[in-house]
């Protein structure tokens, strides 16, 4: 029994943790998100330089062929910078999907592209209506000549403004609501009856609104087999999730850390606010809910290596742990982010410190593919429903 | 990452199930379940001698003295087998706590004069460490022991004594020298409860049940041959067990089993015709327990992974008690929650209805956990004790 980094992933923790800590400070990343793009493309090819886009993706395809335990690594380092490049959408969303489906050749066309740095694509599932059940969804594809046709219009598309390509979920048979019938295509952001509407997010990053009107798709750039698609939204799900909790582990660690050291600066009453008992126990309550988010996250961790060595593997179990990580990471989260700002005082309230830029971003993991409550319903589903 | 066992540790864990699920009858869970209960003290020390006889009890101490020699793999194994089993641990005033004193500060003759009996539980410990003005603050301790020839003369009173009222010994911090800091000047003494000059008086707690005591000690006569290693240093002592006894304070294993008997009750807890399990709030309320409780599973493994391979336990180690501790308090009220209105019956199991007849099987039981169970947030260093120790151990506040 270990929990302990791997020699391999601690030499990729190392480097993205040495890239946030000399190369992009705070005002670096200001001035990035306020670029007309809202990423940095030299940044982004610095990752593909380093390899880091390639760490998901198998051997074949010229990737470093690591498991979700490598991105969790990757993920918890760039969330101490609050790294705003789209490494969630592209590497993880995105290339998670297209590597996870059973088109080869689409595989062997596009993960290289990703890991050289120069495609960037987003998944495209949400729509106004659907929150967050993926499976909602009124976007269609119909048959036509060369393939299919897709109408619809996707929301709250991740970078979607930066990317080259989408996966974009689309009905191609059954009710809206149902898990069967919905595929996924791989759509060129330049294709015809593509429009893009990009938007600033609370977080530093960018969203946009993609309608999809008369888009014609050929039918080999299904992801997987028609009407089959929810089957790999729910196979890649958790380690997106994973991933996402990664992140979010590295803010609340930073976020307690920098809170830590303020309380024992700064001075009020003439003694350092740490040194007030009401102020300490509060800072340990946010110390024990960093550590137990990172336990959960190494619960699902080790059930996903497990799940993935065995096929005997309790798998309903290792999903109960992914739910019950995401609501961990919520609470905590918020816990550990509201009273940074709080024992802060005025100053956490300002846009000049990082700290609120630090909250904002777990505000968005947290609705990010489904909020506390709704894994927290999912989890007792799964648990308690049929007992 | 992983969290495989060896094969070793597979076959060891094996074995421990299955002499607890032979040894560990229905008869001997009965008598253990329900603390402070008649025949309770006969019935803990037939089964610590069945492990006597079997060799695991004292896996704490060192192989020369008794111990198992079990490797921290083995320690973890067992308490978790025990927790899940439903077993309670073995009282830990004689073999937890004063046998791990006695063996590393005691001399040769109190080794040989008291660890046998502990380790085969002839005789009965209790602890005299908090007096009425230390508490949570311990070593404002007012108990004397005035040096007089060759015996100390004790005077003072000590109180949350747990079973004092079966006691043979009790093991006690007294102060032996005035004037110096106060952490200074204190001693570790053994007392033969028999000795003139001790009274024993029962503190009944809010479950109705008699597990505290006061134990007052008037002109009580010690002979200096139990003073534990130097006079005034007793505290050192002390507080080196605290360090020997910072595992397994979180009782995953045993919080586990209870949230498992907890969600069985609440298949067959029905409200309005539907099954309180099938209850939204009463899921939300259950999921929020059971998630804190599968993160701190895993917060323990950490601890003991750590420790397992060599090293020393790191900062989540201290959150242990904390967590552990107000997650059983969750479980208890929820399993009380669930009784409903039977909860409130007194006496109903052992006193004028039997359970069939009041309707209800285990109210009377969720309520003595509940009220007895807001204990485990005071003793061992309350809570609010235990944070102030992380702010400045971990945090450096």
């Amino acid at each position: 029994m270990n929990f302990d980094f791997s020699e391999e992933q601690t030499m990729i923790k190392d480097s993205v943790a040495r890239f946030v800590r000399e190369e992009y400070d705070f005002d670096t990343r200001r001035k990035i998100i306020n670029s007309e793009e809202g990423i940095s493309r030299d940044f982004w090819n610095t990752f593909a330089e380093l390899g880091w886009l390639s760490v998901p993706f198998a051997e074949e395809y010229g990737g470093f062929g690591g498991t979700v335990e490598d991105l969790a690594a990757v993920m918890e380092e760039l969330g101490k910078g609050i790294v705003v490049e789209p490494y969630v959408s592209t590497v993880v969303m995105f290339g998670g999907l297209v590597a996870a489906s059973n088109n080869s050749a689409l595989k062997e066309a596009i993960i290289p592209t990703v890991i050289d740095g120069s495609c960037m694509g987003s998944f495209a599932f949400a729509e106004r209506q659907s929150r967050y059940e993926l499976a909602d969804v009124a976007t269609t594809a119909a048959p036509c000549d060369g393939g299919y046709r897709i109408d619809g219009e996707k929301t709250v598309v991740i970078n979607g403004g930066s990317a080259d390509k989408f996966v974009v979920s689309a009905r191609t048979s059954g009710g809206q609501f149902d898990h069967q019938g919905v595929s996924l295509f791989l759509v060129d952001a330049s294709a015809d009856g593509v429009s893009v509407k990009s938007y600033k997010t609370m977080d530093g990053q960018r969203a946009a609104t993609v309608t999809l009107a008369n888009v014609v798709v050929a039918e080999d750039q299904l992801l997987n087999d028609l009407g089959q698609g929810m089957d790999l939204v729910d196979q890649v799900m958790p380690s997106i999730l994973m991933a996402l909790s990664a992140e979010a582990l590295g803010i609340m660690a930073t976020l307690n850390s920098i809170t830590v050291d303020y309380s024992k600066t700064r001075q009020q009453f003439g003694s350092p606010i740490g040194s007030f008992q009401v102020l300490q126990h509060r800072m340990v309550d946010t110390f024990m809910a960093c550590e137990q988010a990172k336990s959960m996250l190494y619960r699902s961790l080790c059930q996903a290596g497990e799940v993935a060595a065995d096929a005997d593997a309790d798998s309903a179990e290792f999903l109960k742990s992914v739910h019950a990580l995401k609501v961990t990471v919520a609470k905590s989260g918020k816990q550990i982010g509201e009273e940074a700002i709080q024992l802060h005082g005025g100053i956490g309230m300002t846009d000049e410190l990082n700290i609120g830029h630090f909250v904002k971003r777990l505000m968005t993991i947290n609705v990010t593919l489904g909020d506390r409550d709704f894994h927290q319903k999912k989890f007792n589903q799964l648990s308690y429903s049929g007992s | 990452m992983d969290i495989k066992f060896s094969a070793e540790d597979l076959a060891f864990r094996d074995e421990v199930r299955d002499f607890f699920a032979s040894e560990f009858d229905a008869d001997a869970a009965k008598q253990l379940g329900g603390v402070q209960s008649e025949g309770y003290k006969a019935a803990i020390v037939n089964w610590q001698k069945k492990l006597h006889a079997k060799g695991w009890i004292a896996p704490g101490w060192p192989t020369e003295y008794g111990g198992t020699g079990w490797s921290v793999t083995q320690k973890f194994i067992y308490e978790t087998e025990r927790g899940a089993a439903g077993i309670p641990d073995v009282v830990p005033f004689g073999l937890k706590m004063v046998a791990p004193v006695i063996f590393t500060f005691g001399t040769e003759e109190q080794k040989a004069r008291f660890l046998p009996e502990i380790l085969s539980s002839d005789t009965w410990w209790c602890q005299g460490y908090s007096e009425p003005g230390a508490g949570s603050d311990l070593a404002a301790l007012n108990t004397t022991a005035d040096y007089a020839g060759d015996n100390y003369l004790v005077n003072g009173a000590k109180i949350w004594t747990t079973f004092a009222q079966y006691a043979d010994w009790i093991f006690c911090l007294v102060r032996t020298t005035k004037d110096m800091r106060k952490q200074q000047g204190i001693s570790f003494l053994l007392i033969d409860m028999k000795t003139p000059g001790i009274t024993v008086k029962p503190i009944v707690t809010i479950d109705g049940k008699h597990s505290l005591n006061e134990v007052h000690f008037e002109n009580v006569l010690v002979p200096r041959e139990n003073l534990i290693g130097e006079q005034d240093k007793g505290w050192t002592y002390a507080k080196a067990l605290l360090a020997h006894e910072r595992t397994g304070m979180a009782e995953v294993a045993d919080s586990k089993r209870m949230l498992r008997t907890l969600k069985q009750r609440a298949t067959e807890e029905v409200n309005g015709g539907q099954a309180m399990i099938n209850d939204p709030v009463f899921q939300l309320r259950l999921s929020d327990i059971e998630m804190e409780l599968m993160a701190l599973e895993y917060t323990e493994l950490r601890v003991f992974a750590s420790m397992a391979a060599g090293g020393m336990p790191g900062p989540e180690s201290s959150l242990l008690k904390i967590k552990g501790t107000e997650i059983c308090q969750a479980i208890h009220e929820l399993q009380l929650q669930l009784a409903g209105s039977y909860g409130g019956a007194l006496q109903a199991v052992e006193g004028e209805l039997s359970s069939a007849e009041l309707g209800h099987d285990y109210a009377y039981e969720a309520r003595g956990k509940y009220m007895y169970g807001r204990a485990a947030t005071i003793y061992g260093g309350s809570n609010e004790v235990q944070r102030n120790v992380i702010a400045k151990a971990v945090l450096g506040l």
